[in-house]
């Protein structure tokens, strides 16, 4: 049963975000994820979780279309973004993904400056005004809880920066082009703790602005981060991934409805 | 039964036996060049025109035909194979036609370079009428140069990490503002290692100029005029037995001008290398 709690309306949470209705997804002949179905509430962070391969992630790209990238993929079934649909006919992915921004699992610094990096968004959209940038830019790595550390250098290399300044400055670089989606696709998987620790304090802090969905294969990260939490599961290997269930991150841990479910955050799989 | 430890010895020694020889064969090859060359080397040798009828005095001529030939050749290769590469890596679809455009690349790159010379005789000295001048020169080298950017172009631009493009369509970059403002720029210094290895080959090639930019002792002005480059004066001075320590000291300082393209690829590389 797939409990779409984010479309009743619970708690302080804004209206649903992005809507998805059964949805399908194939690589060639392949059908990933089949009859997705959930509400993405606005203003709050949703978790995805699972085991690897299940196509949390997959189903993460569909929502900026960065699938679209990969040949011979395609999508059936509706998702719409404040009531549009994503995969209508005129939509230009373009122009999607500046509002819907994306964290990769690996740090992905541009091998520019750290200024650089962070303007490339704005310069694409036609910002020239070296004052605009320059605020822009102070105030993305403010956001990102970088501009402390990097004030000084903002001129040296991103991708001499550690692990988790990268990370966080590729989060700087998305905040800069004001998306008001953010997908985070394991972000935290290849960086070291401390580092995670400044990278959920600065989740908490963005999603009033932002919209957040993280697919983690953590939990005791996703119950620590989100408001929401998705489980998928692909069951048997070479058939289609399903999402098992859907709710609030509180009780989707304590008390889950399906026994797959509870199988998993109790560990008994995955 | 063999002691093994003996047999491990043995291939060992052959092995290492096998990676001497080979230095030793260069060392020899330079050393005997540089005790051959060095005796005329001098400023007057470098910076003067050959003299008389057994070519004494210097080389200057041949040094700035063979350098103009092969900046001119840069620029007209690099262009095309630059963007013919961008076009095979990131935007043309990968099959038959692609895998064929670099099956015919690699062929074009071990047509042997006598053929290529009397090729470019053929098309640009007679049918284009550029006569011997290092334009004729400078496009059949062009010919040689093009497989030779294109493939390190092309694997240049295959070595940026696909995370790397992601970062920048995530952003709402179009593929052309990724590929212009990402991609090229991360490649940049691998392509510039190719560019700089085909220029390299083509200051020492001897066939194709032979054909194509003539033989006389020449200060080439603008592309329609003929020259002599350093190989082709090598060749002469010494083939006729006119001048044989000036061909000597020719040889050094083409070995030198090469060497230092040859150097200058690794430094750009180990230096400007950001994927």
């Amino acid at each position: 049963m797939n409990v779409s709690l984010g479309s009743q309306g619970l708690g302080t949470h804004g209206p649903t975000k992005i809507h998805v209705d059964k949805l399908n997804f194939w690589y060639g002949d392949f059908n990933a994820l089949t009859n997705i179905s959930v509400d993405i509430s606005s203003k709050a962070t949703t978790a995805f979780i699972g085991p690897s391969g299940c196509g949390k992630s997959t189903f993460l790209r569909c929502i900026n279309r960065m699938n679209d990238l990969i040949p011979g993929t395609r999508v059936e079934g509706k998702m719409t973004i404040d009531g549009a649909d994503i995969y209508g006919a005129g939509v230009d992915p373009v122009d999607l993904r500046r509002r819907v921004g994306m964290i990769f699992q690996q740090p992905n610094p541009f091998p520019q400056s750290i200024y650089d990096n962070v303007a490339y968004g704005p310069r694409l959209q036609g910002v020239r005004k070296k004052a605009d940038l320059d605020s822009i830019v102070e105030d993305s790595l403010k956001r990102a809880n970088l501009w402390k550390e990097v004030k000084d250098i903002l001129g040296k290399n991103g991708l001499a920066l550690s692990g988790g300044q990268q990370q966080r400055l590729c989060i700087a670089r998305v905040l800069a082009v004001q998306p008001e989606v953010l997908l985070m696709d394991e972000p935290c998987s290849a960086i070291d703790p401390t580092s995670v620790q400044k990278i959920e304090d600065l989740m908490a802090e963005l999603k009033d602005t932002v919209t957040i969905v993280i697919v983690t294969h953590n939990m005791q990260q996703a119950a620590r981060v989100s408001d929401y939490t998705a489980f998928f599961l692909q069951e048997v290997a070479g058939e289609p991934a399903v999402m098992v269930e859907f709710g609030r991150t509180n009780e989707l841990f304590t008390s889950p409805t399906d026994k797959r479910t509870e199988d998993y955050i109790t560990g008994r799989f995955g | 039964m063999i002691d093994k430890r003996l047999t491990n010895k043995l291939a060992l020694g052959m092995l290492w036996g096998a990676a001497l020889l080979t230095v030793a064969v260069l060392g020899a090859l330079l050393l005997y060049v540089f005790i051959n060359g060095i005796k005329v080397i001098s400023p007057e040798f470098i910076f003067t025109w050959p003299q008389g009828v057994n070519a004494e005095g210097g080389i200057w001529p041949t040094i700035v035909s063979t350098i103009y030939v092969t900046a001119l050749a840069m620029l007209i290769s690099t262009p095309i194979a630059v963007l013919a590469a961008v076009y095979l890596a990131e935007y043309a679809r990968q099959g038959k036609t692609v895998s064929s455009i670099r099956f015919a690349a690699d062929s074009l790159a071990s047509v042997p370079s006598i053929v290529m010379g009397l090729f470019g005789f053929a098309l640009f000295v007679e049918a284009m009428g550029l006569n011997l001048s290092m334009a004729s020169a400078a496009l059949a080298l062009s010919l040689l140069m093009l497989p030779i950017i294109m493939r390190a172009t092309e694997e240049a631009i295959r070595a940026v990490p696909k995370y790397m493009r992601w970062g920048s369509y995530g952003l709402g970059a179009t593929k052309w503002q990724t590929v212009s403002k990402i991609v090229l720029p991360a490649a940049a210094p691998r392509i510039v290692t190719g560019i700089v290895l085909a220029a390299g080959r083509a200051v020492g090639e001897t066939a194709v100029v032979l054909y194509t930019m003539g033989q006389a002792v020449n200060m080439p002005i603008t592309p329609l005029d003929s020259g002599r480059p350093m190989t082709v004066h090598l060749y002469l001075l010494a083939v006729e037995g006119i001048n044989l320590p000036a061909a000597f000291g020719t040889a050094l300082l083409l070995i030198a001008l090469i060497l230092g393209f040859n150097l200058s690829a690794r430094w750009i590389l180990k230096h400007y290398r950001k994927v």
